[in-house]
């Protein structure tokens, strides 16, 4: 099992995501620099780390959404390689039109960092079913552009087809029906706004964002 | 260079005095131009010189045994063992945050963040002490939200996580806030690096952003007093680059890995001139700058404005012959600017180049060495009458007395403020702000291993008596270390007071200064880095004398701390400590009698120490629950904000034979702490501190949903607990 982190100028939870991916597998993950131009060819699953990629200046994800990098992730993605994206990363996703919507500055203008409880609204998904019956848990939100905007026919069908993911209990950010996290509809790339990624350490928020680690590397 | 005659207005307009030019002339031998004055004005500001200050510092207790680097360096470095340091420094940026908040806040962070990652440490952790004018001020609102804004803008586009600190609003902040910030950063002890140059015709390389024409004279700003016209001064306010900063500390990490780097230093206050100075002057070498070499954001900049800049996110590197190339690789993957600007020489000189003319040629040593060194008057603060607890009404209703208390201003929930930090980035934030905790702790990254930070000055009892004043907030810091389980090393400083050359204002920075110095030394406790903010005034009116102390410890094994979360149903209450009710000066007095007179608490260090030790011991023999000190408030405050950070009721019962009964709530006696522990042990603890003559008694038992003392209280902690929660956002959204 080898996994990969894109390292973007800015990126602030690259080192947070290596941990989390060198727990669960055992093996340190490849750090990818976003001008190369070729994901390592022996990679199984890819993360896009939180952070502030190029300062989050235009538009945040835009300018990291353009990178040489993510030319090549498109195409991997496209052919079934599993790529999550988490907070900044999630913005990227949508950026590159892997994900569909937007994340818009959050409703109340500010910044917000709190532990956050969430619902696993799929527990069947390749990022959620090592959860079994637990339906709750708790992961750290920190950012400052996470409301979740699509308009209602995509709302709808994600509703549909069961590509929501995971959903606020109790809304940090104005997010379209709560939305915290959603997956295309091959359901191989996938993208939240909280922070799994910070939930793999008893002594550091807890331990419920293993299962989402377990959950995709156990279907590889 | 057209000339341009130095007049006695423009020797005033750089914030000299005519003793102080002539001292230039002296040295000189000639009339310097307007570069070498500009040089010579910001190099002799208060805030680069420390020129009131520096006989008074040179007081502190500054070394020990953990000590690698006090005070002269970039930031202090102490060593927490298995070759690990921590490097760390507060600095204030006041006058700039007053004036602009949001980019005043910002590049404050940014330029503490640059103190630390200049000296080889990976920042990972913020703090921030913050004083506002009262909340009915008209201005006070705004500046909460941009400096809020500024620092969680600036840190958690970073990623380094800011973990705690303090807020306190007081009428005497109005016309002029303190924003005081904190960074602590981890480096390897092989991998420290410093500022001072070496060798003779070594590069001397610029990276990171481009200079531009913003913050030219912020040191001499930050140097004289406010006025009316002070809004006029924005344009010396610098603008943030949180992104460059990221590229910043990235790149010199990667560069600081190879043995590429000989000496470094961040532009900070008077920019290229200070750096260039600091590093020529600590190596004893001279220096030598071709200032069209400097990236420049716009064309046709003079020489006068390049030194003179303090734009952010720059460094000043001395790079080894040989290593340009991969200095140039680095950098230039990092997407930052990188020019080699200039050479060591062995003539003691600063020579600058531009446009083939030599607009600068003075010796490095007077800039720094002959800098002026006042001895100003200082009247010492009189003494205040003490205040007796029984002169003191008792509140007709103590429900409504606490719920006040903990809806005050210095008191309420700061939810409003850390939900807006990110707190948990780099992932080894193990206590932060969220708890109310007495102290932040940050894991050292792959280790067991943390670090205790906590940030404190009660400025209402530095005003009443600097002496005494100056003790408490030394030991306050040393006994929120205390309350984690934390060895307390050493602390920064940030000492933010009024116009020195008023004889009242100077006595209150030496009495603060001296009274920290004797807790200094009481506590083993040495101060390694810091920095001194005078001239808070406007019109002529001083902000209270506020030494805000940052102070770090060591948790040598995670697997032994504690934090005020961890009552459970059924533990009891022990109060550690002997309590007379003092109300003079405390939260009590002015929130509820609306007085703020009377003698401080008085600190004794022995006691103080002796009461800690005990408790720390307690806390590494896993034999207590939750810990929390009495400070602002008191025990009853204390005793609250344990109860609902650990989520469970609590009923006090007051010994016999204890105070009155409103000296024993808010009396603000110190040595004191809270213990949670199991009901079997109580009697172990309370004989082993009688055998040590540590007073300890118990006072309570937690459980259920309300908070009851004696027959006075009885509310629901949810009902206590809205109304903490509620000020603050309130106040901001009204």
């Amino acid at each position: 099992m080898q996994t990969a982190v894109i390292v973007f100028p800015a990126s602030n939870c690259d080192r947070d995501a290596a941990m989390a991916l060198e727990k669960v597998t055992g093996r340190a993950p490849h750090m990818v620099w976003h001008r190369d131009s070729e994901l390592p060819s022996d990679v199984d699953f890819v993360v896009i780390p939180g952070g502030f990629s190029y300062g989050d200046y235009l538009r945040s994800g835009a300018m990291a959404a353009r990178s040489p990098i993510v030319k090549d992730l498109v195409k991997r993605a496209g052919q079934g390689l599993p790529v999550a994206g988490f907070c900044n990363g999630f913005q990227i996703l949508t950026e590159t039109g892997l994900l569909p919507g937007a994340l818009m500055r959050n409703k109340g203008l500010k910044f917000v960092c709190r532990p956050q409880e969430l619902k696993i609204t799929n527990g069947n998904s390749r990022y959620t079913s090592a959860y079994g019956t637990t339906q709750n848990v708790v992961f750290p939100v920190a950012h400052h552009d996470g409301n979740y905007y699509a308009d209602d026919s995509t709302l709808d069908s994600l509703e549909n087809e069961g590509r929501i993911i995971f959903k606020y209990e109790g809304n940090p950010n104005g997010s379209a029906r709560d939305i915290a996290g959603i997956c295309n509809a091959e359901g191989n790339v996938f993208g939240m706004m909280p922070h799994p990624e910070r939930a793999i350490d008893p002594q550091h928020g807890g331990t419920d964002g293993l299962g989402l680690f377990k959950s995709i590397i156990e279907s590889i | 260079m057209q000339a341009v005659e130095i007049t006695p207005e423009i020797v005033a307009e750089h914030g000299l005095t005519p003793d102080e030019y002539q001292i230039i002339l002296d040295r000189l031998g000639r009339a310097p131009n307007l570069n070498e004055l500009g040089i010579f004005s910001v190099m002799w500001s208060e805030h680069c010189s420390y020129k009131s200050s520096r006989r008074h510092l040179g007081k502190f207790l500054t070394t020990g045994d953990k000590v690698i680097q006090g005070p002269g360096e970039n930031a202090g470095v102490i060593d927490i063992g298995d070759g690990d340091t921590i490097i760390f420094k507060m600095e204030s940026h006041n006058h700039p945050s007053f004036i602009e908040p949001y980019q005043g806040a910002a590049t404050g962070v940014g330029g503490i963040m640059r103190d630390v990652f200049t000296m080889g440490a990976r920042p990972i952790a913020l703090m921030n002490a913050l004083r506002f004018g009262s909340p009915d001020h008209p201005k006070t609102k705004s500046l909460v939200d941009g400096v809020v804004a500024g620092i969680g803008g600036y840190g958690n586009c970073v990623g380094v996580p800011t973990v705690g600190g303090e807020t306190n609003f007081h009428p005497g902040y109005n016309g002029n806030i303190l924003v005081n910030a904190m960074c602590v950063g981890h480096a390897r002890a092989d991998k420290v690096f410093y500022s001072a140059a070496k060798g003779v015709g070594n590069p001397i390389f610029y990276v990171g952003s481009k200079t531009g024409k913003d913050g030219i004279h912020g040191a001499t700003m930050a140097s004289a007093e406010f006025d009316d016209q002070s809004e006029e001064k924005r344009p010396t306010v610098q603008v943030g680059d949180p992104f460059k900063e990221k590229l910043l500390i990235e790149a010199c990490m990667e560069l600081m890995a190879t043995d590429a780097i000989i000496a470094i230093q961040d532009m900070g206050a008077a920019g290229l001139t200070s750096s260039s100075v600091e590093m020529a002057d600590k190596g004893g070498v001279g220096i030598e700058l071709d200032l069209d070499l400097v990236p420049q954001r716009e064309p046709n900049m003079t020489p006068y404005e390049m030194m003179l800049s303090e734009s952010q996110e720059r460094m000043l590197m001395v790079i080894q012959p040989g290593k340009e190339q991969l200095a140039f690789d680095v950098f230039e993957k990092w997407e930052l600017d990188v020019a080699k600007i200039g050479v060591t020489t062995d003539t003691g000189r600063m020579v600058l180049s531009h446009k083939g003319e030599i607009v600068c040629d003075i010796p490095v040593a007077p800039l720094a060495d002959d800098a002026p060194n006042y001895d100003r008057p200082h009247e010492p603060t009189p003494k205040r009458p003490q205040i007796m607890t029984a002169d003191i009404a008792e509140p007709s209703d103590y429900n409504a007395t606490l719920l006040k208390m903990v809806g005050c201003p210095d008191l309420a929930s700061r939810r409003w403020i850390w939900e807006q930090y990110d707190r948990t980035v780099m992932a080894d934030t193990v206590d932060n702000s969220q708890s109310g905790g007495d102290a932040a702790i940050v894991r050292i990254h792959g280790t067991q291993k943390a670090v205790a930070i906590t940030t404190d000055v009660t400025p209402r009892y530095c005003y009443a008596d600097p002496y005494e004043g100056g003790k408490q907030c030394v030991a306050e810091t040393w006994r929120n270390l205390t309350c984690v389980g934390a060895d307390p090393i050493a602390i920064t400083d940030c000492l933010n007071f009024g116009n020195p050359e008023r004889p009242d204002i100077m006595g209150q920075f030496v009495g603060c200064i001296e009274g920290m110095n004797e807790a200094c030394r009481a506590f083993d406790y040495p101060v390694v880095s810091g920095n001194v903010s005078l001239y808070n005034e406007t019109n002529g009116v001083a902000i209270p004398p506020t030494p805000a102390v940052g102070g770090v410890g060591l948790i040598p094994d995670l697997n032994y701390f504690a934090t005020l979360s961890g009552a459970k149903d059924g533990d009891t209450l022990i109060l550690i400590g002997k309590t007379d009710g003092w109300l003079g000066s405390s939260l009590y007095l002015r929130e509820i009698e609306n007085r703020e007179d009377g003698a401080p608490p008085p600190v004794d260090l022995q006691v103080e120490k002796q009461n800690g030790d005990f408790v720390r011991r307690l806390i590494r023999d896993r034999r207590v629950n939750a810990v929390h000190d009495c400070s602002d408030g008191g025990m009853l405050i204390a005793a609250t904000e344990m109860a609902m950070s650990s989520r469970t009721g609590l009923m006090l019962t007051k010994p016999e034979g204890s105070c009155l009964t409103n000296g024993w709530y808010f009396g603000e006696d110190q040595a004191r702490y809270l213990l949670a522990v199991d009901a079997n042990s109580v009697n172990p603890i309370l004989s082993t501190a009688k055998s040590m003559g540590v007073p300890a008694i118990e006072i309570g038992t937690f459980g259920g949903s309300q908070l009851k003392a004696d027959n006075h209280i009885d509310l629901d902690l949810s009902k206590i607990r809205a109304t903490y929660e509620a000020w603050l956002p309130t106040y901001m959204e009204s």
